[in-house]
């Protein structure tokens, strides 16, 4: 039985890509409110492991729930409440950053408030709203990204290296957006290289190895 | 503190204004697929190079011509979700996958109503086909319904290779054989409108009765499956 207070919990997940084991019994509980930052090699599975709770790859074995959904059940009723920023920005190419907030913020409901003020916290002005994202650089892309997933204003954010590509005021300004939304009730789960940036925000740590997940304690 | 769940009208309004726009932005469709659909009928010219065989298959090579360039419209309408992985976004957003299917399709058919309006036109000047206004009545609306059989099989199957690998040859074995039905009642009702063999008006619109028949059916069906299909 799920707890009330915890926003995932996988017991010995097995998540297959092809044959190959990405995710090995894996066992993870994380509360909600909490940052947690996933660490590990390349290849080691941390992305399987975000990508399984946004339920974007389907459990093998074991069991998985994310905010009191069964992954293997529920996929798209948990899928509500995720925002996930994976490697690639999920933009796109061809409309303005502005055309984009405006679909994302069609598509799950967002008001034009909603939009504009995630759009200002995201440093996205009037000029740059109206490039075309093929036009941006990569920082500027992930500004957009990040702004899209401040207005799905999930329960569960899902990040993967969100600080690459961004100067310092972008870097501290995702730091503050996340500190923001887990004040709100919100949980986040962050995949990231840069330990000490990624660690100074992340109330504990954990390590994935060759698709196991090993607990690193709090930070 | 999530966003409650959009409808599903609303869903594919949002998903067809932003296919539409892409496309109007991109001009993929007038600067490349119209191009290569011209060149196929001007091909098809050559190859049965007799005023009289051009102008009894005429209507079979205008939607051969229709069938082939779908497949590239198909495919470029899931081209621009996997571009930046814009459909994880779609589908970890958690919407209605049935939305995304119906936003999908309306743009699909929008696309291909524009495009079959210029190789009608191209047709009646390369193959000398005769249009009456009540022809083109019969055509208007072999269009419509064909496209949206089309459509729909062009979204189910477009959304199912999407994420798959080699979707650019997995995309054409999974739709020809499908749309083939289409193809074959599209094709006897453009006869009727184009008065090929002899063929009267009155002759194309049980053919326009079966298109109606086949457009609801795929839909349907696509509704259903779309959501499962693309989500494995």
């Amino acid at each position: 039985m799920n707890g009330v207070d915890e926003a995932v919990r996988l017991h010995n997940a097995v998540v297959l890509l092809g044959s190959f084991p990405a995710l090995a019994e894996a066992s993870l509980v994380v509360k909600k409110g909490e940052i947690v930052l996933i660490s590990g090699a390349n290849g080691a599975g941390k992305t399987t492991l975000l990508r399984l709770c946004a339920g974007l790859v389907p459990l093998a074995r074991g069991e998985a729930s994310v905010l009191g959904f069964n992954l293997a059940t529920q996929r798209k009723e948990a899928q509500a409440h995720v925002g996930m920023l994976g490697h690639a920005n999920g933009l796109y190419l061809d409309l303005t950053a502005q055309e984009n907030l405006q679909f994302w913020g069609a598509v799950v409901g967002a008001s034009a408030r909603e939009i504009a003020l995630s759009a200002q916290r995201m440093g996205l002005h009037t000029r740059l709203l109206a490039t075309t994202v093929a036009k941006m650089s990569a920082g500027q892309r992930r500004r957009t990204a990040l702004a899209v997933l401040v207005i799905r204003r999930a329960s569960l954010w899902l990040l993967d290296e969100p600080h690459a590509g961004l100067d310092a005021a972008g870097r501290d300004e995702i730091d503050s957006i996340l500190r923001e939304a887990t004040s709100a009730g919100a949980t986040v789960i962050v995949a990231s290289h840069e330990l000490e940036r990624a660690g100074a925000l992340a109330t504990r740590r954990i390590e994935v190895v060759g698709g196991a997940i090993v607990e690193r304690g709090a930070q | 503190m999530t966003h409650n769940s959009t409808s599903t009208i609303s869903v594919a309004r949002a998903i067809a204004t932003k296919d539409l726009r892409i496309e109007w932005r991109s001009k993929v469709l007038v600067n490349q697929v119209l191009p290569f659909a011209g060149i196929v009928m001007v091909l098809f010219a050559f190859a049965l190079d007799n005023d009289g065989i051009l102008q009894r298959v005429a209507p079979g090579l205008v939607w051969l011509a229709v069938l082939f360039s779908s497949l590239i419209i198909v495919q470029r309408t899931f081209a621009i979700e996997s571009a930046d992985n814009a459909l994880d976004a779609i589908k970890v957003a958690g919407v209605s996958s049935v939305g995304v299917f119906l936003g999908k399709s309306v743009a699909l058919v929008v696309q291909l109503l524009l495009f079959e309006c210029v190789l009608v036109l191209l047709s009646l000047v390369l193959y000398q086909v005769h249009l009456s206004w009540g022809g083109a009545v019969l055509l208007v609306t072999v269009s419509l319904l064909a496209n949206v059989g089309l459509a729909a099989m062009g979204a189910l199957y477009g959304g199912l290779g999407a994420a798959a690998k080699g979707r650019e040859t997995l995309l054409p074995l999974l739709l020809l054989p499908a749309v083939a039905p289409v193809l074959i009642a599209a094709t006897r009702a453009t006869e009727s409108a184009f008065r090929v063999g002899g063929a009267t008006l009155g002759e194309g619109w049980p053919w326009v009765a079966l298109l109606a028949v086949f457009g609801a059916l795929f839909s349907f069906g696509g509704t259903l499956a779309f959501g499962v299909l693309t989500e494995e």
